[in-house]
């Protein structure tokens, strides 16, 4: 089972980096002075938005974790809407963490809400088309030993590396370089895009590599 | 030798406090200073006696030798630019004065490090500055020491300035007119010198003046905007030259047959690099031009030579013998000789003899064995034949034998000056590498040993068994003793310049010698007890866990961090945010270990982890944990609700608890912003001491001095609590006489006093607290009553010092001790209880928020930051020791209250082992000395970086005071350990 499996995980993951790569290259033939650094929001929206669109389609498509039973119109309508507050939800939190790590309250709270907004869509968005809203299961995958298939394992991988690679990138920031890629959030939010994409990567690379140990518990 | 591992860590910090030392006075040469007594100061001296009882009649200063003197100071004027090929293109006026004019033209060497404000103190008193005195006037900055514009000054010449504003700093009111040009925006090159020259014309019209300096900031800046080969260069140098072809037509103009001639004088006060920076020691940035140019001076006529190599100090003297004045006192110059040989004998000599005797007594002040000293030998001998020849001269004896033994005199009085002065730059000039070394090798023994001990140290046990015997006894130990004294002799011996480890007595040196050997020797046998038996490691309960806990990764990850970080100078000037960061994601940790430890204890439960054998049925699975949880829930309803209703609040008050801190941690870091590129930035402190704030910044310090006493009173006994509550009230009625706040009722601005009783009546209840304290702990040993009294004198002791730290913080300041007292229940109540996190872990969690806290005071890694008004709380004029002990108790409050309140936590858990105490000290030890060693490495390695003296050398400092403090709390960790081991004895 697990090599088709990986394979699907593989090729849903490439698909996620290309089109991470091509909204650093796209919008510059549609818009004038696009670049990622210069115009930095505009980016962080499209990249956003894209990445937003293609683990939607992804979840679409592959259907990770699919339920066998028939799901009413309006259930499915309120578990949208579910998800919708949720990763709201995780906006603001992510904001106000990012502010308790220092980041100003009051100038610059687009750059800081966008840059939250960028962090949930690589972690919340993905666990919510995985597992849907569903704290008890988020808490589950979570936890030491949680993962019960490698869905789960890949859930983990990306979202630590794209945390992990948003902690890192505000190392730079104190430097005295001043090098345009200083300015808040732009090292954090890049940080953060390089860990997720190195997330992608190494996730089915390491779940290859371990898939001998990796027994996963279900019911 | 057997010893807990208390006992062991604050020996181990002994040890290296004295490493620390010994490095901290090698990296820090003492500067050569006149002794302050000013009253005994005598005049200057008359020329040397020509025999027993007769007196010359010169016995006052000579007259000047020039009218008015110019001084062009071009700020990065580098020696080529004048010498070199971009000379001769850019500046033909200059080089024509060079070759053909009335001109002496020399290299004038500066001593790093190379960046202005050194500079032209170095300028202008002939000194050489050294770090230690940007700490001694902390104050002040301005120049206080002898120099040549106060004496210039008092002899009644009228000094004009135009130019870079730190002269104005420098010398705040000694000019009669000044317009200051700050060199803030260091794009600009073209304004900061226009606003010079425009001054130019009126002022050489003018005939009130004697001294007229300028300093041109323009070529500084071009070089650090595009560096030395930049084409802006090149016009930059031709309007240079301009300026001066303008200044000394001026000159010549203004002097009249009878009077006395005019002097110019061109010099840069460093160089710049290829790159366009300074502040180093390479040869372009030490290296600058240095032109005399006058009509008192012999045409030249032979094509110029190689320019003389000088130092920059010796301007100083120059310039005090040509305008007639006495050398400053510490002053290392010696006289340019070219500029007077064209007076008579007589007086060539007689201005010699001034700058032997002055570099002669300064000589006497600074070395104890100046006797010895050769330059002080010849000095002696010239004078004394200077007598001599003038004993010859006052005969009337006017014969070729007079001027050969004149000559001779001269001769003998250029080497003595030579001799002097460089014996005198020794002392300052340069890192004593040998005591640096020796300092760094015992540090980083020290650190070595803590390491290689950690596993035993931290084991249940908490003791460890120092292999002291064979090592002692082994032939490797006298053969290192022999070998290092042997090296001690060797390098004394033939060292050139002055070194401190030289200087202590022999017993001393040996003595060190002999720890050195020691500590190696010991390391190597612990090390190869390691090896023998490698299972030892696993004793360590960090390590014994095969898989660490994210916080574990989390604490090293940060301890390593931290560590590399000190090598980048930003990093060190922006340090908090490093602590920030750290001790933001260990909050968030916290946070998760908080939620895995009430939330995952259900997963655990045996029933719900069933494992099911249909490992290939993934599609039921979130269905199922859907059921499951309620399940699970329902089963836990069956615990009685009342015990549930407790720990459901308990639990949601620990899950609360890290984000109250983050939030707490938050409004801190907005209270002072510190630190160096964002210390611009608006901040509550300053909001709030500002005049119009008052009434907000008084209730604000009542709330808080409410908010500590309710905080702390809560474990006192009831005698300190009545003394704590008093004291509060007088902290905020010392505030309001010396007028920070104000009462309600008082509408009037009464009349602003130095608080000195209101500050007294606190240090009464401040040292009775102590004492009180002090003597439940005494009590608690002698009697070996309660663990509870004990418990109740650690507390009282840490709520003195509380009591303290609240009166000498600036009213502003009292929220961060509200809020690390706050801080500090929340986690001692509601995280450390349920997380049952180690003794070890748990100290450098304190380690790391008391690191936070001191950059929350409003604290940096430079030296500006230091609030001195603390040392004069209460005191009436300034007393050295009481000062220096409430500024550094004030600097540091934050970690050292952190640290104490860890003793206090650790002491009085009842259910930790007996070990746990010796485990924090030990990790605190630990933890301290790491950073400290790796930074002595790097500083040594980075000694001629650019910023070594603005940034790098004040957090050597704070750093080095850190030692001291460490050990300071490691000891009293070990007085408590050592009472409980008593009691587990008993």
């Amino acid at each position: 089972m697990k090599d088709s499996e990986i394979k699907r995980l593989l090729s849903a993951h490439i698909f996620c980096v290309f089109s991470i790569i091509l909204t650093t290259v796209v919008p510059s033939l549609f818009l004038e002075n696009f670049s990622v650094l210069g115009t930095h929001l505009t980016w962080l929206c499209i990249c956003s938005i894209c990445v937003t669109i293609v683990n939607i389609i992804l979840y679409i498509i592959f259907k990770p974790n699919p339920s066998s039973k028939r799901i009413s119109f309006a259930h499915k309508v309120t578990r949208f809407l579910k998800c919708c507050v949720y990763f709201f939800i995780s906006c603001i939190l992510f904001h106000g963490i990012i502010v308790l790590y220092g980041a100003p309250l009051i100038e610059s709270v687009l750059e800081t809400f966008l840059f939250a907004v960028l962090l949930s869509t690589f972690t919340t968005l993905q666990c919510l088309c995985m597992l849907g809203p569903n704290i008890q299961a988020w808490i589950r995958v979570f936890s030491k030993n949680g993962a019960m298939s490698i869905w789960d394992n890949s859930l983990q991988i990306t979202t630590m590396c794209s945390i992990v690679g948003a902690w890192l990138g505000a190392f730079p920031i104190p430097l005295d370089w001043d090098r345009p890629w200083q300015i808040w959030p732009i090292s954090c939010s890049l940080g953060a895009t390089f860990g997720y994409v190195a997330g992608l990567i190494i996730a089915p690379l390491w779940i290859y590599w371990n898939r001998k140990k990796l027994t996963y518990k279900s019911r | 030798m057997r010893l807990r591992s208390g006992v062991f860590a604050a020996g181990c910090l002994l040890v290296q406090g004295l490493g620390v030392g010994l490095f901290l006075r090698g990296f820090f040469p003492l500067p050569v200073r006149s002794l302050p007594r000013r009253e005994n100061r005598g005049g200057q001296p008359a020329e040397p006696p020509p025999g027993p009882g007769v007196t010359s009649n010169w016995t006052k200063i000579p007259s000047p030798l020039f009218k008015k003197v110019v001084i062009v100071l071009i700020d990065a004027l580098r020696d080529d630019f004048v010498f070199g090929s971009k000379g001769k293109q850019f500046m033909p006026y200059t080089t024509q004065l060079v070759e053909k004019g009335t001109c002496h033209s020399f290299i004038a060497e500066a001593k790093p490090p190379t960046v202005t404000m050194p500079r032209i103190k170095a300028l202008m008193t002939g000194s050489i500055p050294g770090f230690i005195d940007v700490i001694m006037n902390l104050n002040s900055p301005a120049l206080l020491e002898d120099n040549l514009i106060l004496q210039a000054k008092t002899a009644g010449k009228r000094i004009i300035f135009y130019g870079d504003d730190t002269w104005v700093k420098l010398f705040p009111k000694h000019f009669m007119e000044y317009d200051g040009t700050t060199s803030f925006f260091v794009s600009d090159y073209t304004e900061v010198d226009d606003n010079v020259t425009r001054h130019l014309d009126t002022i050489l019209k003018r005939e009130d003046w004697d001294i007229l300096i300028l300093h041109y900031l323009g070529l500084d800046h071009i070089g650090h905007l595009t560096g030395p080969n930049s084409p802006l260069v090149g016009p930059k140098l031709y309007e240079m030259d301009n300026i001066l072809k303008k200044i000394h037509t001026s000159l010549l103009l203004k002097e009249g047959e009878a009077s006395l001639p005019n002097l110019l004088i061109v010099c840069g006060d460093h160089g710049m690099s290829e790159t366009g920076s300074h502040g180093g020691s390479s040869e372009e940035e030490v290296h600058t031009p240095l032109l005399f140019i006058s009509s008192a001076f012999e045409k030249r006529n032979s094509p110029l030579k190689h320019p003389e190599l000088m130092q920059q100090t010796d301007i100083a003297a120059t310039l005090a013998i040509g305008l007639g004045l006495p050398i400053s006192r510490n002053s290392v110059g010696n006289i340019i000789f070219s500029v007077i040989e064209r007076k008579t004998m007589r007086e060539q000599l007689r201005f010699l003899h001034l700058n032997g005797f002055q570099l002669s007594r300064l000589l006497q002040e600074n070395m104890p064995t100046y006797e010895k000293d050769p330059g002080f030998e010849h000095f002696k001998v010239a004078e004394k034949s200077h007598g001599n020849w003038i004993k010859l001269y006052l005969e009337g004896n006017n014969s070729e034998i007079l001027l050969n033994l004149g000559k001779k005199v001269l001769k003998q009085y250029l080497e003595a000056l030579k001799l002097l002065s460089s014996s005198l730059s020794k002392q300052v000039a340069q890192y004593d590498v040998y005591s640096m070394t020796v300092g760094t090798v015992i540090v980083l023994e020290v650190l070595l040993l803590l390491l290689l001990s950690m596993p035993k140290a931290l084991s249940s046990r908490a003791e460890f068994e120092i292999p002291l015997s064979p090592p002692l006894f082994s032939l490797l130990f006298y053969l290192m003793c022999l070998m290092l004294c042997a090296v001690h002799v060797i390098v004394c011996t033939s060292a050139e310049s002055s070194c401190y480890f030289c200087n202590i007595s022999w017993l001393m040196a040996v003595g060190v010698m002999m720890l050195i050997s020691a500590l190696m020797c010991v390391i190597l046998s612990t090390f190869g007890k390691m090896l023998e038996n490698p299972k030892l490691p696993a004793k360590n309960p960090v390590v014994s866990n095969s898989s660490w806990s994210e916080l574990d990764v989390l604490i090293l990850a940060g301890t390593i961090g931290h560590v590399v970080s000190l090598g980048a100078s930003s990093f060190i000037e922006e340090e908090h945010q490093t602590w920030y960061f750290l001790i933001n994601t260990l909050c968030l940790a916290l946070c998760q270990e908080i939620c895995r430890n009430y939330f995952l204890v259900k997963e655990c439960d045996p029933q719900i982890t069933a494992v099911k054998p249909n490992f290939e049925d993934t599609e039921e699975t979130a269905q199922s944990r859907n059921v499951d949880i309620p399940l699970c829930d329902s089963k836990l309803g069956k615990v009685t609700s009342s015990d549930e209703f407790i720990k459901g609040s308990e639990k949601w008050m620990a899950l609360a608890s890290p984000w109250i801190i983050l939030i707490c941690c938050r409004l801190l870091r907005s209270l002072n912003q510190t630190g160096i590129q964002w210390a611009h930035r608006p901040d509550f402190g300053h909001w709030l001491t500002s005049s119009e704030h008052k009434a907000v910044l008084s209730l604000l310090a009542a709330i808080s001095l409410v908010m500590i006493f309710i905080l702390v009173q809560r474990r006192c006994s009831l005698v300190s609590k009545i003394a704590m509550a008093f004291g509060l009230l007088g902290v905020y009625s010392y505030r309001a006489a010396i007028g920070n706040v104000v009462f309600p009722w008082q509408q009037d601005s009464k009349d602003i006093s130095k608080g000195i009783i209101e500050a007294r009546f606190v240090y009464v209840f401040v040292l009775g607290i102590i004492f009180t304290g002090v003597k439940d702990l005494l009590k608690s040993q002698v009697i070996s009553a309660d663990c509870r009294a004990k418990r109740i004198g650690l507390w009282e002791v840490y709520s003195g010092l509380v009591l303290l730290a609240a009166l000498l913080f600036r009213p502003h300041n009292l929220p961060v001790l509200v809020f690390s007292l706050l801080i500090q229940t929340i986690m001692t109540r509601c995280i450390w209880k349920p997380l049952k996190l180690d003794a070890a872990q748990i100290t450098i969690m304190h380690y790391w928020f008391g690191q936070a806290f001191f950059y929350f005071q409003g604290n940096s890694n430079s030296i500006a930051t230091v609030d001195v008004s603390a040392g004069f709380v209460g005191l009436d004029n300034y007393a050295e020791i009481p000062a220096i002990f409430l500024t550094g108790f004030a600097t540091y409050a934050g970690p050292l209250l952190w640290a104490i309140h860890l003793l206090c936590y650790l002491s009085s858990e009842v259910s930790r082992s007996s070990a746990a105490m010796g485990h924090g000290c030990f990790c605190y030890a630990l933890i301290c000395s790491i950073p400290v060693t790796v930074y002595i490495i790097l500083v040594t390695a980075l000694r001629y970086h650019l910023f070594i003296w603005s940034v790098f050398s004040p957090k050597l400092l704070y750093e080095g005071v850190r030692v001291f403090i460490t050990a300071a709390v490691c000891m009293s960790f070990t007085a408590m350990d050592q009472n409980q081991a008593q009691k587990i004895q008993d």
